[in-house]
């Protein structure tokens, strides 16, 4: 065992690498809650983004268009939940497991092809100047693109939450829908919105996974990136900057769990492989001692709007 | 000017028929929707959905082979869908039934390994109790977190099935390997240990031990839900919590129930595939039953006979998906698809239970 | 006379009619409001009176008919379009938003809120103006419901409103917190605007209208000046028949029953309120009176006597042994029945069958089971009997819960506790929303059981049908119960203190 092995910078920079995924998956799935709908399709949504940003990126040689590619297919998958839930009243659980369940076999058939083939990664940005800083400069200023695009999703969400018009009707919508219709809001329309951004922020964060972090195609290879996603948003509170304090959190569980087992550590693989998934259960546990404080009063529920 | 629109019409009570009728739909249009699917891989539809829906059964050289795999296929969906179903109904949400499917092999086997080769009869009924004790053990973790601190079950039992994932693959190349398996991963075989062995009871027809535990789950489901205080203080949690409370119920206990139980059926399916069909533990045994039960559960409706028949089914396209893979070169991927499919038109048509659609002209 | 009305009218209304499947919620409605008149629109649950104000409002389209406001058409799309044109209405509930702010709610009920900063000046400003004190920045989720009733009034007025549509708003408010918002409806009518008002509260209108229009079935049966018409005549124009006043015999209280002793009760809801040092005894054959306003401890109260919620210390003794740790199924095997506010989805599930929620309470002293087993047959004569002697209307007992109207509903659960022979019976306000034969049904039925030895506590918002039924009154206000008093002799001043405290800030701002 060398634990000297493991480089602290390199640690916090890949830590950003490892977090990023659930970070967008998160954040998209903390606006969708917030407009008082719970889709557990999260996972669905995420593999399905990754397997069409995969192939995409194959074909084309541009992953920019990956991503983009990868937003459209999650947003069009949540669609099919949105419909569902919003016209057709199906209850929220129970679609959000059938989209989960639909897009493993959707990506799982897009996908065959793609297995083993390489791809064109994203290209580090290296801000000039900044980037030399020591220290500073490989943890903050040495990523791709998408790391500072979904730390301005984060900046943006806030934004739009807390100081905007839009912000507040899609809290009240989420907060109380009968309320809000009352006063003559389309509380659908808002909520077919919000499904939609999750259902981007959860395409891109599975293209992340296939195009950068791993990069390759492997068949369910999002691992139950997308439920620990949803388990952030309730570690978060709901809140923007919480979420990405949770993703980084945990990714740094990863990164480190990850960099142990390179390190040798006498601990057995499978425990140090099953960590994230205890550790999320901790971190849930521990939330809901202090209370669910912060979630929408009309989360998960159905509207429908008489007369 | 007057415009034609449709208005969803909440019934004064559900519709008996359309709870019959909407499911039989929802295959029609997952066979349609399929079908054009199937079209789209290259594949000629009606054929494809013949080889899935009528071969496993019916076809000369086939059917023999495929009829007895239909109950081996549709007892651990029905017996894991069962108890689920429970849960559902209560509005306790255990979607980690594969996690405890894969605990109640582990210790079904362990238990079946420690005596080998003893021979004696009371080895089999040991780990059927300890299949289910692994499953229930499983469950109520989530079950304690949830009554104790008021934890999200969906996402705790979920986490423990990638707990249970890698548990798997450490005890299937470390503590139930087989010490003559010259290093390979996996335990021994039960097909060479008779006295732990799920053997098919008659022969032909795939009939197995749990099979016959499925038919029994379904029966007590059925009279629990029916005829039973217990089964009414389930119904009533799920649809009306406080008047649950009002009428006596005690809230933690029934979420340990649910869980418990349905832990405890899923263990036991898992314990008897890993006796039978599957013959031995290896890191990849488990094969999603824990998450397509769930499906069965809504395509029956969440009702003991619903889930029967829609066990039969799902392990029909399981069965088809395999042939048609064999036969047609569909990509198994599709079949899982297909399946998707299926719970997304039933959720689409359950509208049709409790609302009306009227078609009316407004003033716009 | 309605002639002269309809040439000065704010706005007038003409045939409007509004039919939904199996029932006309309007027929052919006219009838104008005048600039700076409080305009009462007075009728029964179910008499039409919300699909009336929600087609004013824009929520609801008319089928047929015409809205004239200022001299010109008015057809609202939706309520936005209502407001632009002048129109504002405060709902007697749904339209707050919990987790936001006063200044966030007040922001999302108007179309172009100024900037925050703005916003909230004016939100202190018009709250000084018109006597209604209210701090922008407090979560509305933690206000009082007279404070919250504030924040949609003052959402309304910082709109201009020229008619403002009031549905209930006194309902939830105590009598000094009526008087405070009456002075400022009158502030209001001064400066022009006319009002909507909508209620069954008779003496309210008397005290408050000029005008008032008298919906019976989705029609218009009568209007007058209910200023010149005894709270009797309203009654009868409103209800149509002669009302049957609930008839009670004198007769002396037994021996305590029932007592609570130092009750504390920590509610887990952060919504809820908790009980604090609550004492009470009843006799057999007594009414005990309950009385205050929504949200000081009533639904705890009952928990507290039916066995759903622990108690944090202190005792409940029935006949002078304690049961506070028993459950709800144990005391009813005792003889302690109780019948919760919300029908649906606490005292009854909406979507099972009568059948079954016969089930839901019966089981134990009715043996509607057996080792565990559920008797089906027997449980569904029972039901039946409580539809029978009941009347409760509907086909039959395999009918769902939500199918029933308010007060057919309300009729099953009394009889569903009624006919278990209870030894002490709590019911929480036993006549919301239940039409007015309904709730004297209800109330003669209460009187029936006291007269038969029965120890009954109401607890109840209605202070007419509390004065009307009980022997003693008390009051809950933040979870303490007042001092009971017999009811004979007391007047509504005293009434007032007793259901406001005598420290509660309503009483304060009143000074």
């Amino acid at each position: 065992m060398d634990l000297s092995q493991i480089n602290p910078i390199l640690l916090i920079a890949s830590l950003m690498v490892a977090a990023t995924p659930i970070l967008l998956a998160a954040i998209g799935e903390a606006v969708v809650e917030k407009a008082g709908v719970l889709n557990l399709g999260v996972e669905g949504m995420m593999i399905t983004g990754a397997v069409v940003g995969f192939a995409i990126t194959v074909n084309t040689d541009a992953p920019a268009l990956g991503f983009v590619g990868a937003a459209i297919a999650g947003a069009a998958l949540s669609m099919l939940f949105g419909i569902l839930t919003q016209y057709l009243l199906s209850n929220q659980v129970a679609t959000g497991l059938g989209l989960t369940l639909f897009g493993l076999g959707l990506s799982s058939l897009i996908g065959k092809p793609y297995e083993g083939m390489k791809v064109t990664t994203l290209a580090k940005m290296e801000i000039p100047l900044l980037s030399d800083i020591p220290v500073l400069g490989p943890i903050l200023f040495k990523h791709d693109p998408m790391i500072y695009v979904s730390l301005m999703i984060i900046a943006g969400t806030w934004y739009v939450l807390k100081h905007t018009r839009a912000g507040l009707i899609l809290r009240g919508v989420g907060e109380n829908h009968d309320a809000a219709h009352a006063l003559g809001y389309k509380v659908i329309r808002v909520r077919l919105m919000a499904i939609a951004f999750g259902g981007a922020c959860a395409g891109m964060g599975g293209a992340y996974i296939s195009l950068v972090r791993v990069p390759q195609w492997v068949d369910g290879m999002t691992a139950g990136a997308g439920w620990i996603a949803l388990a952030i948003v309730v570690f978060a509170s709901w809140r923007p900057w919480r979420v990405l304090l949770g993703a980084y959190l945990f990714g740094g569980i990863t990164v480190l769990q990850l960099n142990l087992q390179a390190a040798g550590v006498p601990v057995p693989v499978e425990v140090l492989a099953m960590s994230p998934y205890v550790i999320t259960i901790v971190v849930l546990v521990i939330i809901s001692l202090k209370g669910n404080h912060g979630a929408p009063g009309a989360l998960g529920k159905i509207f429908h709007a008489t007369h | 000017m007057i415009r034609p629109s449709l208005i969803l019409e909440k019934r004064p009570s559900p519709s008996r028929f359309w709870a019959t009728t909407t499911p039989v739909l929802a295959v029609i249009a997952t066979m349609i929707a399929g079908g054009i699917m199937f079209w789209a891989l290259g594949k000629d539809p009606i054929e494809s959905i013949r080889t899935i829906f009528w071969d496993p059964l019916f076809h000369e050289t086939f059917g023999p082979y495929s009829r007895p795999q239909l109950l081996v296929k549709a007892a651990p969906l029905i017996l894991i869908a069962i108890g689920l179903s429970l849960g559902f109904r209560a509005g306790v949400w255990n979607i980690g039934a594969e996690g405890q499917y894969i605990m109640g092999a582990i210790c079904g086997a362990a238990v079946g390994l420690a005596f080998y080769p003893t021979e004696n009869i009371l080895i089999f009924p040991a780990m059927i109790l300890a299949g289910a004790f692994g499953g229930w053990a499983w469950a109520m973790i989530p079950g304690l977190l949830k009554t104790r601190f008021g934890t999200n079950e969906i996402l705790v039992s979920l986490m423990l099935v990638y707990v249970a994932e890698a548990a798997l693959a450490s005890v299937s190349q470390g503590l139930l390997q087989n010490p003559d398996g010259m290093g390979f991963p996996g335990s021994r075989n039960f097909r060479d240990f008779p006295a732990a062995y799920n053997t098919e009871l008659i022969t032909g027809t795939g009939m197995h031990w749990g099979v016959v535990f499925a038919f029994i789950a379904v029966i007590f489901a059925y009279v629990l839900l029916t005829r039973h205080m217990l089964g009414f203080h389930v119904r009533l949690t799920g649809q009306a919590p406080r008047a649950a409370r009002f009428a006596g119920v005690n809230p933690t206990r029934l979420v340990l129930f649910c869980l418990g139980i349905s832990g405890a059926l899923a263990g036991m399916a898992g314990m008897f595939e890993v006796s039978g069909p599957a013959g031995q533990v290896t890191i990849d045994f488990n094969s999603g039953y824990g998450f397509t039960a769930i499906i069965v559960a809504f395509l029956g409706r969440l009702h003991p006979i619903g889930i029967l028949l829609a066990g039969l089914l799902m392990a029909l396209t399981y069965i088809g998906g395999e042939l048609a893979q064999l036969m047609l070169g569909l990509p198994a991927a599709a079949i899982q698809m297909f399946q998707g499919m299926l719970m997304f038109f039933l959720l689409a048509m359950d509208m049709l239970t409790n609302y009306r659609i009227r078609f009316t002209l407004k003033n716009a | 006379m309605e002639e002269t009305r309809t040439q000065d009218a704010l706005l007038t209304l003409e045939g409007l009619t509004k039919a939904y499947p199996g029932v006309v919620a309007n027929d052919n409605v006219s009838f104008s409001i005048l600039p700076g008149e409080v305009h009462a629109l007075l009728g029964e649950n179910g008499a039409g009176k919300s699909t009336l104000v929600k087609m004013i409002y824009g929520l609801v389209k008319p089928d047929q008919g015409t809205m004239t406001l200022k001299d010109a058409p008015f057809q609202p799309a939706n309520p936005a379009a209502a407001r632009a044109a002048g129109v504002a209405m405060v709902f007697q509930h749904f339209s707050l938003f919990d987790a936001l702010s006063v200044a966030e709610n007040i922001s999302l009920g108007m179309d172009h809120p100024p900037k925050p900063r703005e916003l909230t000046a004016r939100i202190r400003q018009v709250s000084e103006a018109y006597g209604l004190p209210l701090d922008p920045d407090r979560i509305v989720g933690e206000l009082s419901a007279g404070e919250r009733q504030r924040v949609e009034i003052i959402r309304c007025l910082l709109q201009d409103p020229k008619l403002l549509i009031m549905d209930e708003p006194t309902s939830v408010l105590t009598p000094q917190e009526v008087d405070i918002l009456f002075e400022t409806l009158r502030k209001l009518t001064q400066e022009g605007t006319a009002i909507l008002y909508i209620s069954h509260k008779l003496e309210e209108i008397r005290a408050l209208c000029e005008h008032a229009t008298i919906l019976r079935l989705g029609k218009v049966v009568d209007t007058c000046d209910p200023r010149e018409k005894s709270a009797k005549e309203l009654a009868e124009m409103m209800v149509g028949t002669t009302l049957h006043v609930p008839e009670r015999d004198a007769s002396e209280p037994g021996d305590v029953v029932l007592a609570m002793d130092h009750v504390t009760l920590y509610t887990p809801s952060p919504f809820g309120t908790d009980l604090r040092d609550v004492s009470l005894e009843v006799r057999a054959g007594e009414v005990l009176g309950v009385g205050g306003v929504a949200g000081n401890g009533q639904d705890e109260l009952l928990a507290a006597l039916s066995g759903e919620a622990r108690l944090t210390s202190g005792s409940v003794l029935l006949n002078g042994v304690p049961i506070a740790k028993l459950g709800p199924n144990e005391r009813r095997a005792l003889a302690v029945l109780s019948a919760p506010e919300e029908r649906l989805g606490h005292s009854a599930a909406p979507d099972m069958s009568l059948t079954e929620n016969a089930l839901l309470t019966a089981a134990v002293r009715q043996r509607l089971t057996k080792r565990g087993f559920l008797r089906w047959g027997k449980t569904e004569d029972y039901a039946k009997r409580v539809i029978k002697e009941f009347d409760v209307r509907t086909p039959g007992p395999a009918n769902a819960a939500r199918s029933l109207s308010g007060g057919n509903l309300q009729k099953f659960v009394i009889g569903r506790e009624v006919l278990q022979k209870p030894e002490v019976l709590v019911v929480n306000q036993p006549t919301w929303g239940v039409d007015a034969s309904a709730a004297a049904d209800i109330r003669q039925s209460l009187l029936d059981l006291a007269a038969g030895g029965t120890a009954v506590i109401v607890i109840s918002q209605d202070l007419d049908e509390i004065l009307e039924i009980s022997d003693r009154f008390t009051a809950l206000n933040e979870g303490r119960l007042a001092e009971p008093v017999p009811t004979r002799g007391l007047t509504v001043e005293k009434i007032g203190l007793m259901i406001g405290g005598m420290h509660a800030p309503a009483l304060e701002d009143a000074e």
